[in-house]
């Protein structure tokens, strides 16, 4: 054949670079960063199995013992053997209610305009930006501005430190996710869908509402559900609010009259137990913890499901 | 114009046809987009509102300071003991590091290496089936991670490893337990990165002879090395901002000494925080200790926005290259 094998390349002798080429020999060296690899992903996956089993095991006595009366008990920090979830279970409800209301139409709007209207407008760059920068601060600056805004200056519409008033800082916090999500479920409509509606004479607005949003709704929704988890596990804001912490009993006042009064909420549950001593609170913040567990990792499942349920290759 | 087009024997005088849209779907339209972008302003309205909130009251604390006989000078005592007016900044902000770097240590190596399998090892199948575990893990409240950094990492770990590491609280436990929460947050983003990176670069490498580890680690990790660092200043930004971990688990309630070990309880800023603000520091009727919250929190916000600008501007450059 003409050709001469070169004695060395860059530094490497010949039969190192036919070894790479024809996968002959072994890359011991290869392998140990592939298990390095394999090891770190394994240790990540150890840490949630850990988690979940720690939780499980230590809430076990109560849910062999009284899982009725736990789950429809009310908050109480003094005494482990009547705490409960219910009220908590209660307000996170109350809490998610708000942010449905609030936060979903306001967030699937901004991101209709930033996708179908705003184009590359300075008014659009500067919103992308200021909701790239909203979705990183802290939970808790959430809270000081619920404290300060929703508690303090608007304490006529919504009474001070009511559930409304946790549940529009949770939705002040979710805006931007719901945005930045719903506006990738936008952008991944094809632009032929729009172009067919436009091209026979449709305007802007109906082809968004009988086109675009129809076909980018299961991602929509996806994100919007994802929020909502996320709301619903977060305590900090809730806490600065000022949710109860102390004892709250499920309560046999009316429906309006518990929704004015002080609230709870799962997360704050958890959070107000785990700060009790002892062993018969730990086992109470553990069954508290499966609660949210459940629930958060169900809207989450939902989440993953609906998206590769309704993924579509246009 | 219309009349040109009506035949010769006309029995009525024809509608004029208009290809100018019906003014009542025009007005619909018109108002729709107001209402879209009435929606795209409140995000404004939510960034102006928590800047005015923060700096007003951090102005109010700082003046009120100032009037007070130790002045402005108590923000540098050492120690954090807002209601005997000790207000040292210093204290949390090296708290926050400690728990930071800490979290950093153990996420860095889990969020990098979770990345770097999953971009550029693991087969279709064992991706599709492990990434929607990763987000399992992204989805867990913080809560939960500051009870298990109290019931498990703390005795479990921390204090088998080291004989002197508090009991019941430690910074090191807050700190691997905010790393865990940032793990999947460095690995959706590092991965992103990764798999921006064009085919034909690893077809190259492979066509020269290179072997995998090369091919990822000379090729794919480089041209992807603004994306992963990206993704760890956005992991920092996030182990800075936790607050229930370090509230729950780092054990300081109230005050705080000024500490640089980690295996006893410390205080940090978002800690600080939680305790002003939740009430179980009872410094309701102290004004000055309550403002002093929203003075951590202008600082906290400043860090924040600084961090993930930079994390921002670093992914956009990935895009523009690739």
């Amino acid at each position: 054949m003409g050709l001469t094998t070169p004695a060395a390349v860059g530094g490497r002798s010949a039969s190192s670079i036919t070894a790479g080429i024809t996968k002959k020999g072994t890359d011991v060296k290869g392998k140990l960063i592939e298990s390095a690899l394999v090891g770190a992903l394994g240790l990540s996956l150890l840490i949630l199995l850990v988690l979940l089993v720690d939780l499980v095991m230590r809430s076990w006595p109560i849910w062999t013992e009284r899982p009725g009366d736990f789950l429809t008990g009310g908050l109480n920090s003094a005494n482990a053997a009547n705490a409960g979830v219910w009220s908590a279970m209660k307000g996170t409800l109350v809490l998610c209610g708000v942010v449905v209301v609030v936060s979903f139409p306001l967030g699937i709007a901004c991101a209709v305009y930033l996708e179908e209207y705003a184009g590359t407008s300075r008014f659009a760059k500067w919103t992308r930006i200021n909701v790239r920068n909203l979705a990183g601060v802290p939970s808790i600056v959430y809270g000081l501005l619920g404290l300060a805004i929703f508690v303090g200056a608007m304490e006529g519409i919504t009474g001070g430190r009511t559930v409304f008033a946790g549940g529009l800082a949770l939705s002040a916090l979710v805006l931007p996710i719901v945005i930045i999500t719903a506006s990738e479920a936008l952008r991944a409509v094809p632009r032929g869908i729009r172009e067919g509606a436009l091209g026979v004479g449709a305007t802007p607005w109906e082809t968004v509402r009988s086109h675009v949003l129809p076909s980018a709704a299961p991602g929509i929704l996806t994100g919007t559900v994802l929020s909502l988890a996320r709301a619903a596990g977060e305590a900090a804001p809730v806490l600065l609010v000022g949710a109860a912490t102390g004892l709250l009993r499920t309560g046999d006042q009316n429906f309006f009259a518990q929704l004015t009064g002080p609230f709870t909420a799962l997360p704050v549950a958890i959070f107000s137990y785990a700060r009790q001593p002892g062993d018969a609170f730990r086992e109470v913040t553990a069954a508290a913890s499966v609660v949210l567990m459940v629930l958060v990792l169900f809207m989450n499942g939902f989440a993953i499901w609906l998206r590769n349920r309704y993924e579509r290759k246009w | 114009m219309t009349t040109a087009l009506t035949g010769a024997t006309p029995t009525h005088e024809p509608t004029p046809i208009s290809l100018r849209t019906d003014p009542k779907r025009r007005r619909k339209d018109t108002a729709a987009r107001w209402v879209f972008k009435a929606a795209a302003a409140t995000t404004f309205a939510v960034t102006v509102l928590i800047i005015f909130t923060l700096v007003v009251d951090a102005w109010g604390f700082l003046s009120n300071l100032s009037d007070t006989d130790d002045g402005l000078g108590s923000l540098f005592d050492i120690g954090w003991f807002p209601r005997r007016g000790i207000f040292d900044i210093g204290t949390l902000v090296v708290g926050t590091f400690i728990v930071t770097g800490i979290a950093m240590i153990v996420a860095v190596p889990l969020g990098l290496g979770t990345a770097i399998y999953l971009a550029e090892y693991a087969r279709p199948r064992i991706r599709r089936t492990i990434k929607p575990i990763i987000e399992v893990l992204a989805g867990i409240p913080s809560v939960v991670l500051g009870y298990f950094a109290i019931s498990f990492i703390n005795p479990q770990i921390i204090v088998s490893l080291f004989d002197s590491a508090d009991k019941a609280f430690t910074l090191a436990a807050a700190g691997v337990a905010v790393g865990v929460l940032t793990v999947p947050i460095i690995a959706s983003v590092a991965e992103d990165a990764l798999r921006a990176v064009p085919m034909s670069l690893r077809e190259a490498s492979f066509g020269l002879g290179g072997k995998r580890s090369q091919t990822t680690f000379r090729v794919v990790v480089p041209a992807a090395i603004s994306g992963i660092v990206a993704s760890l200043i956005l992991g920092v930004s996030r182990a800075v901002g936790e607050t229930m971990v370090v509230a729950i688990a780092a054990g300081a309630v109230g005050g705080g000494l000024f500490r640089l070990t980690p295996l006893l309880p410390g205080q940090t800023m978002t800690g600080a925080m939680a305790a002003l603000g939740f009430g179980s520091d009872q410094v309701a009727g102290n004004d000055l200790a309550f403002q002093s919250l929203y003075f951590i929190g202008l600082l906290l916000f400043f860090m924040t926005l600084v961090l993930n600008f930079l994390s921002d501007r670093l992914v956009a450059r990935v895009r523009e290259v690739y």
